[in-house]
């Protein structure tokens, strides 16, 4: 027997939650890599301090990696670390914060390494040169015993990693203990203490498991709750949204909370829209880096080597013409071809294949297939579904790739967030430095205590999994420093409890109040669902604001009217309503894209310039103006007066070309 | 491709101290009818297939259709997660089956090292706990 039709969750909202209190010295906001990071790193740091994670899901799946992953994007081995600054540098398009990258790339092996020793199976290459399997691969020795990696390309290293998310959490929780963590807390707001200025106190959220509202206290606090994901109309509309390349859980939380507060955002105008295989938006690195395809226009021709594509490239000087070409501008290639009428653009899995098949065994093939599949599979399974419903064996058929709808985050080939702390040498710019009370906090955002990593952090992408973890664990050492120089500190909160769940259960409320007016709860003039919102934003963003429907072309106009809708959009968010626990989470998440996609937006209309070919295209302002704009663009919200600052910053150039 | 419960073989998790698809889902989509006591997927657009649930029935009630909007019937990918490996079973529309075995992990679960014993000695330093252990030094770049 089928369950009657209920679209929505079984647990009914009530008007008067539970409260619970809680008060901590520090508090990890977010249960991806980067807070798993932060929870293994911070009892080596502070012992004797009471720590809780708060994460909206399950630690054991939540967070970006939750499915797995095929690959680890970043591991520095035989490279140097100027040499990953110089390739994240180039790959977005010049203007980074080399404090920030340079720092990370130091630690990101330490993690990679944890990682191996917690038994995350990592491949390696035998004495004779051949590709090992993590299982096999062991009775060559660990990466930190010297033995060699499966590279692919010269950052990325392969693993067996379908279960690398529960191998980093089981060692996350073992490091500060169950009884530190809450599953299923959805945190939605930040405190500032009400005593001193600008100074983080505590954060409020909700259990999506019963009506119970959290107000939690704190002397500092990281947060880490990954990019934005569900902002622009995704190219299937149907049931298939829900395939997101990036987590669909990604709400802005991130963003919007930090900044609600009054930390400075940087480089938000940045967005990733990553080429994938289109629909299944199963990964392609693999596919170019590892078994070495090409990708073909409509016609059968290579583009990507055409007189047309150089003449392209050599616009971006000396971005496009560097021997990485930036992810931006293949995509820009990529929609030249689809706009001038030569499209579809296909991978050329056959020819890939057979040409490595003429070079190995049988034995070797059927490995090489395996390992095709295993790509999919242990990250992107529904790309795998995919070919087996359309009878792709990449063999005997190519199939198509695309550039996706938007994303925003700081930890891929993205590099939007907060404007965080550098760490405290003398190598790095005064400018770089975030103080209090005259001492630098590495990754302290603009809000004092207030701390970020992973997506969170802004300028600095290419940080992938393993640069999140040690981002995490950055973080997990300057909070303890924090907690240890500000010991005496006591926090306080300026709202009373009631006053408190009357925001968080503002939606709950409306929806009592009004539900009963007409025969359909989902359709009334009092309130809007998150739904329907989340629907307005998508086509506002999609329509205006450079998403797909205009191949990401957006202009100042079109920018007026979409921060009109905008607005609106949150005067209405006023009106949300849940009859649910479910809903209410919802609501919530629609409220943060919003506040993320307004700021992505303004930086937009601030940068009078096109970047990011391929990303965006400002048509009011086509090319790189770098006289003028080869700087960093910031915001700053100001929570009392309710108005919004944008203004450049200096970047500084610290390692040579 | 949205996750389904096969009616038969859901027992709403009777016998455990959780219902483990509504434990696991990421994005909180999995949930119990508790009169029925049977597991849906309340938003099925919302799913990232991310086959969390899947693999973590333990009665193998939930599987996955591929989305409406672009996937042809008649396919099907079936996990197996054991405690070093995962097995899958890939079902073509046509027909064909492909199977593969992949390694998981190398350790048993529950062993991974959370450093518990180890104490941070120089909070001032930049170094992360295991490096200060292993004595790593910090580098200085060269700058312009």
């Amino acid at each position: 027997m089928a369950l009657p039709n209920k679209p929505l969750g079984e647990l009914k909202a009530v008007k008067d939650p539970e409260v619970e209190e809680r008060e901590v010295d520090i508090l990890i906001v977010g249960g991806g890599m980067a807070a798993c990071g932060t929870a293994f790193e911070i009892k080596k740091w502070a012992p004797d301090k009471k720590i809780l994670l708060v994460d909206k899901a399950a630690l054991e799946r939540s967070g970006a990696v939750a499915q797995g992953l095929s690959a680890i994007n970043t591991f520095i081995g035989e490279n140097t670390v100027e040499d990953y600054v110089r390739m994240v540098r180039n790959d977005l398009m010049g203007i980074v914060r080399e404090d920030l990258i340079y720092d990370l790339g130091y630690h990101i092996d330490d993690s990679v390494h944890l990682f191996e020793e917690w038994g995350l199976p990592m491949w390696k290459m035998s004495d004779d040169g051949k590709k090992l399997d993590g299982k096999k691969g062991l009775k060559v020795g660990t990466l930190k015993s010297g033995a060699k990696p499966v590279r692919t390309g010269k950052w990325q290293i392969m693993i067996n990693g379908e279960s690398y998310k529960r191998i980093v959490a089981e060692a996350a929780k073992l490091a500060i203990g169950d009884e530190n963590i809450l599953e299923r807390v959805f945190i939605v707001k930040l405190l500032l203490d009400a005593n001193e200025e600008n100074r983080i106190a505590g954060a409020v959220g909700f259990s999506v498991r019963e009506n119970k509202v959290y107000i939690i206290k704190c002397n500092t606090m990281m947060v880490a709750c990954g990019g934005a994901v569900n902002i622009y109309q995704p190219r299937s509309v149907g049931e298939g949204k829900g395939r997101a390349w990036y987590p669909i859980w990604n709400a802005g939380s991130t963003y919007t909370m930090c900044m609600e507060i009054g930390a400075e955002l940087s480089m938000m105008e940045n967005r990733f829209t990553p080429s994938r295989y289109k629909d299944g938006y199963g990964p392609v690195g693999a596919w170019f880096l590892l078994f070495k395809a090409k990708t073909l226009n409509g016609l059968g021709e290579g583009y990507v080597g055409s007189d047309v594509a150089k003449a392209e490239l050599e616009k971006y000087a000396p971005y496009g013409t560097a021997a990485i070409t930036p992810t931006c501008l293949r995509n820009h290639l990529m929609l030249v071809e689809m706009k001038e009428g030569r499209g579809p653009i296909m991978m050329d899995t056959i020819t890939a294949l057979k040409e490595l098949g003429g070079e190995v065994s049988k034995k070797e093939l059927k490995a090489l297939e395996s390992e095709a599949w295993e790509n999919f599979l242990d990250m992107t399974c529904g790309q795998a579904n995919l070919w087996c419903g359309t009878n792709t064996e990449p063999d005997k058929k190519n199939s198509e790739i695309m550039p996706t709808e938007p994303y925003l985050l700081g930890s891929h080939s993205g590099c939007c967030g907060l404007w965080c702390s550098g760490p405290d040498f003398d190598w790095v710019p005064d400018a770089y430095k975030i103080k209090y009370k005259d001492k630098v906090y590495n990754r302290m955002t603009t809000v004092n205590g207030l701390f970020t990593a992973g997506d969170g952090v802004g300028c600095s992408g290419h940080k992938f999994s393993s640069g999140s973890h040690a981002e995490g664990r950055i973080c997990a050492k300057s909070m303890a420093r924090f907690v240890r120089d500000n010991a005496d500190f006591t926090p306080a909160i300026s709202q009373s409890n009631d006053e408190l769940v009357d925001i968080i259960y503002k939606p709950v409320r409306t929806f009592f109040e009004h539900c009963d007016y007409t025969t359909d709860i989902d359709i009334n003039p009092n309130y809007l669902k998150p739904s329907g919102m989340t629907y307005r934003l998508m086509k506002a963003t999609h329509e205006y604001g450079a998403g797909t429907a205009t191949f990401y072309t957006t202009n100042n106009t079109m920018l007026e009217m979409v921060m009109e809708k905008l607005e609106m959009m949150r005067e209405d968010c006023e009106k949300l309503a849940a009859g649910d626990v479910h809903e209410l989470m919802r609501c919530w998440e629609i409220f943060h894209r919003i506040w993320t996609v307004e700021s992505h937006l303004r930086h937009i209309q601030f940068r009078k310039e096109t970047r990011y070919p391929g990303f965006y295209y400002q048509t009011d302002y086509p090319g790189q103006d770098d006289e003028n704009w080869f700087c960093f663009t910031n915001s700053k919200y100001d929570p009392k007066a309710e108005t919004w600052d944008i203004f450049k910053k200096d970047y500084i150039k610290i390692i040579p070309d | 491709m949205p996750s389904f419960v096969i009616d038969e073989k859901c027992d709403g998790c009777k016998g455990g101290d959780k219902t483990a698809c509504m434990y696991i889902c990421p994005n909180d989509l999995m949930v119990l009818e508790p009169n029925l006591m049977k597991a849906y997927n309340q938003e099925p657009d919302q799913c990232w297939e991310c086959f969390s649930c899947v693999k973590i029935c333990p009665t193998q009630a939930i599987e996955v259709r591929g989305y409406a909007d672009f996937v042809p019937l008649g396919s099907s990918i079936v996990p197996m997660l054991g405690t070093e490996d995962i097995m899958w079973t890939c079902k073509f529309r046509n027909g064909t089956i492909k199977r593969f075995k992949f390694p998981i992990r190398t350790t048993p679960e529950g062993a991974a090292n959370a450093y518990l014993d180890l104490v941070g000695k120089d909070l001032d330093s930049e170094l992360l706990s295991t490096e200060e252990a292993d004595g790593y030094q910090l580098p200085t770049p060269e700058t312009v």
